[in-house]
């Protein structure tokens, strides 16, 4: 399958393969053959993880545009249809750039370590999932350069409004194809490698959370992918070849369209969290060092949340007039999740309940995850309730929730899943006190940022405004406070980064943290270039947490 | 540690992690700004309002447990304090516990839940009924029964005020952004029923303190209902992105006793009578050219502009174009039946004979088109009864 692979497992045969590789690793030489051609699962996950932190920093940038806009009432700076194709694209850009290409590198770089496999299932198929998203991005973000401007209608794209966007929608079309087109095969070769590759031994119930969360959410996004692109291409045609599938007047209905959108946007949103539960169900033990609490019920409840996903959609709709039959069933399928989402925090305080705690950077993200994701829960149980949503939708207080569970939930976790592998990805030990700052000040500003937010959506603030009521004043100007200082406060992460691949002098050991269990701690830091040529033993002292080892 | 040392360590915590959600849920109120939901003036709203309440202090509660469980291990449970790691892995009755009582707290939620919603659903037999149209980026009000027909739209100064570097503090506008030319006037104590839908993209019309939103639909009509029981003056917003103007379609609604409803339904009848006379005088350039201007700020001006500029490349420019400066014919035909696939709507059924004659007037001779060109009211009505 893999040349590089074959020479390899044959110089190590019977060898402890881990223990032999820095020497001659076998990296390709030269710029275009170790990035461009690379199949290594490492190199592609290392690109992933770039890729999405220049993503991070764009849709950051935009973020900024639309606070400073809204600094203070009266328009300033942009003109309200550049600040919906600020809004819109700073959505897209952050949902399809940053956070799911970070959790793809995640995957990459981790699940083969994690499950003692030498590489992902298909190589070949990962670079091209990989170098399939900057020509993706690079399309959408053209947009915002031609005559008729970027997409301007949100980026759940509803029709008619969509269909006024000039001759760039069908850029902003192709664009989300090809992400959709890059998931899919990421998410396939997940599924493979999972499925096949494992190290004899691991058996399914003894893979670490953060394998089997990413499992779930490969099939969930093998699921709903396709419904997207289909959605998408309905629009396309409706734009430029005359068919009437959200056209009232041709007899289509432009509500269908927020039904096939949100039966693949739900799901979406637990694409974004379920690995980010994996991560940290992984750094709590390991800070804590105590194994996980409940981790046959932590793989029950992520997969009971997936199911959910697809029967909960139409809660993102009880304005648009559904009967009241329906309204009743997403309101009580909705109140459900709440009961697995429960379990899972209950089980994380559990873990770190008689811990013997520390906390470094990671585990400081962790647990600002398990707090500031819980308020986005809560204020997510308030909103399922259908006749009170009928004055939430549509307003701030949504605004505020679901920042809540993808900023200081989704990237706080991708945060500290950066903090805890980086010294295993570089070999060295990232600038401690500078994690530090960065996780308080980011931990403060974000609260500035957003919970302010529920404040103003309660007193009657609709989302997608570029322009408010001078009563609103006071707390956007807080709000934009926050926000800039939030925004700022990235710079540290991407210093710390820079500094720890290219500066640091101290280096890792393979274990790097006392606590950290698991099979990609038994490998060199950093990890060689090729790992587990020959499958790793199987057994207690390899396995993150499995309840029969754990006694 | 002492037994009873635990107990004063886990009120402390937990009395810091109350105090912390008083701070954010009591206390920015002292600011003097609003932060919470409105009370409303309708049965619903307040339904929704004392819903919203119960809900959100379930939460605070199970937010204050949570957070206490884990800041109080925090503070005993860590590494510099020489704390030894337990090692247990599960608790199956602990995993029961936390999740029967969630089902539990669900349930019970979702019995005011279910009785709300079917209140404002299963709708009563209603008095009256107004058509709500939204298009962007105004609202269109025909009260069914009493034959009143108005389109109302941001207020003058607002609209002034908005504009990017308009150099107007927002401070010193009225209601800024939350103000209209002609207020929706409903009776008190009243059921009236809403139809809802849209000529172009999707809206949502929405006023807090009635307790709803409710989208509307291009090609589908919603319904919704509501009954006012106190007079006054009730601010909302379109809900629904609905293009570059959705931040400025505001919606007023002044709810007054039955006797002065009656009196508004007459005196905007009374209006329409003098409207369909003044239709049939002949008008001179000057007055179709000032009244022209006032419909052109309010009506035209959203998409082409102040100065007739347009904004390239949705909306066209009105300045020299081929249209304003072209044969009277077509250029009557695009303002009264729109432009299909543009957001030119047809404003025939909207606007009166002697504002689209006045606008037609305005348009061919300002903006440096000076057509000379003289449109009079009658001659739309001429066109419009074929």
């Amino acid at each position: 399958m893999t040349t590089e692979h074959t020479h390899d497992t044959h110089d190590h045969a019977g060898a402890h393969a881990s223990d032999h590789h820095d020497d001659h690793d076998h990296k390709p030489t030269g710029f275009m053959n170790r990035w461009l051609f690379t199949t290594n699962h490492k190199d592609i996950g290392t690109l992933y993880l770039v890729f999405s932190l220049i993503m991070f920093l764009i849709g950051g940038s935009m973020a900024m545009v639309i606070r400073a806009e809204l600094f203070m009432p009266g328009l300033q700076l942009v003109e309200p249809d550049f600040f919906n194709q600020m809004t819109t694209m700073h959505a897209l850009i952050m949902v399809f750039g940053a956070v799911m290409p970070a959790w793809v590198g995640f995957a990459n770089w981790m699940i083969p370590l994690m499950v003692g496999a030498p590489d992902m299932a298909l190589p070949r198929m990962n670079n091209w999932s990989f170098w399939i998203l900057p020509f993706a991005f690079t399309m959408l973000l053209s947009t915002l350069f031609m005559d008729s401007g970027g997409p301007a209608a949100g980026w759940t794209l509803y029709p008619p409004l969509s269909l006024q966007t000039g001759q760039s929608f069908a850029f902003v079309v192709f664009a989300v194809h090809m992400m959709g087109v890059s998931s899919i095969m990421g998410s396939i070769n997940v599924i493979a490698t999972i499925l096949n590759m494992r190290a004899p031994g691991m058996t399914l119930l003894r893979m670490p959370l953060f394998v089997w969360t990413w499992l779930i959410t490969a099939f969930l996004l093998i699921a709903v992918m396709p419904v997207l692109a289909g959605a998408v291409t309905m629009l396309l045609t409706d734009h430029f070849f005359g068919t009437s599938f959200f056209n009232a007047a041709g007899g289509g209905d432009p509500v269908m369209f927020q039904h096939i959108f949100w039966f693949f946007g739900h799901p979406e949103v637990y694409i974004m969290i379920l690995p980010a539960f994996g991560v940290v169900s992984e750094i709590l033990p390991t800070f804590s060092r105590k194994p996980l609490f409940g981790y046959a019920a932590m793989v029950y409840a992520t997969a009971s949340i997936a199911f959910l996903s697809f029967i909960v959609w139409a809660h993102h709709m009880f304005s648009v007039g559904m009967p009241l039959s329906g309204e009743l069933f997403f309101m009580y399928a909705t109140m459900l999740i709440a009961v697995p989402t429960g379990v899972k925090v209950f089980n994380w305080v559990s873990t770190m309940w008689k811990g013997s705690m520390t906390f470094e950077t990671p585990m400081l993200f962790a647990i600002g995850f398990v707090v500031l994701f819980t308020i986005g829960g809560l204020s997510g149980l308030m909103l399922a309730i259908a006749s009170v949503d009928l004055q939430y939708h549509d307003t701030y207080f949504v605004v505020a929730h679901f920042h809540y569970v993808l900023v200081p939930g989704a990237v706080f976790a991708l945060m500290a899943g950066t903090y805890y592998w980086l010294p295993k990805w570089t070999g060295n030990m990232y600038s401690e006190k500078w994690g530090k700052i960065h996780f308080w000040l980011s931990a403060i500003s974000v609260n500035i940022l957003f919970f302010p937010q529920h404040y103003l959506g309660l007193a009657g603030m609709p989302r997608r405004i570029p322009d408010y009521s001078t009563q609103f004043a006071d707390f956007n100007m807080l709000s934009s406070i926050g926000g800039f200082i939030f925004g700022a406060s990235q710079l540290i992460f991407v210093g710390v980064i820079i500094h720890c691949v290219y500066r640091s002098k101290v280096k890792a050991t393979s274990r790097v943290w006392e606590g950290a269990k698991g099979l990609e701690w038994t490998v060199p830091s950093p990890a060689p270039y090729h790992t587990f040529d020959v499958p790793p033993p199987i057994n207690a002292q390899t396995v993150a947490h499995a309840d029969e080892y754990d006694h | 540690m002492k037994k009873s040392n635990i107990v004063i360590v886990t009120l402390a915590v937990t009395a810091a992690v109350a105090a912390a959600f008083w701070l954010l849920l009591v206390a920015p109120a002292f600011t003097g700004n609003e932060i919470n939901l409105t009370r409303g003036v309708t049965d619903f709203a307040q339904k929704n309002y004392e819903l919203h309440m119960v809900v959100l202090w379930i939460c605070v509660v199970i937010g204050i447990l949570v957070f206490s469980a884990m800041f109080v291990s925090i503070f005993l449970h860590r590494k510099s304090r020489g704390y030894e790691a337990a090692q247990f892995t599960h608790s199956t009755k602990a995993e029961i516990v936390w999740t029967i009582i969630p089902v539990l707290i669900l349930v019970i939620m979702a019995v005011p839940a279910t009785r709300a919603l079917i209140h404002m659903e299963v709708a009563p037999e209603t008095e009256m009924t107004i058509k709500i149209t939204g298009f962007q980026w105004r609202w269109r009000y025909e009260y069914l029964e009493d034959g009143v027909d108005f389109i109302s739209s941001l207020q003058a100064d607002s609209n002034a005020a908005r504009r990017l570097a308009s150099g107007v503090d927002p401070e010193t506008v009225d209601n800024y952004l939350l103000d209209v030319d002609k207020r929706v006037v409903i009776p008190v104590d009243t059921k009236i029923k809403f139809l809802i839908t849209a000529d172009d993209v999707i809206h949502a019309w929405w006023v807090p303190a009635l307790g709803w939103k409710r989208d509307a639909v291009p090609g589908f009509i919603n319904e919704a209902w509501t009954e006012v029981k106190e007079p006054g003056v009730y601010r909302g917003q379109c809900a629904e992105l609905c293009g570059k103007d959705h931040g400025f379609m505001p919606i007023v609604v002044e709810a007054v006793s039955k006797e002065d409803y009656a009196a508004w339904v007459q005196s905007q009848q009374d209006q329409l009578a003098v409207e369909k006379r003044e239709a049939e005088r002949l008008w001179s350039l000057q007055e179709l050219m000032d009244h022209g201007q006032e419909v052109y700020a309010t009506q035209c001006a959203t998409c082409h502009q102040a100065d007739g500029e347009g904004l390239a490349p949705a909306f066209p420019a009105l300045a020299g174009s081929t249209v304003t400066t072209g044969p009277i014919e077509a250029h009557i035909k695009v303002v009264l039946d729109g432009v299909n696939g543009t957001a030119m709507p047809a404003w025939g059924g909207m606007l009166s004979e002697t504002d689209i004659a006045a606008a037609l007037t305005y348009t061919r001779n300002a903006f440096g088109n000076e057509t000379g060109d003289l449109v009079q009211p009658r001659t739309i009505v001429r066109i419009k009864n074929g």
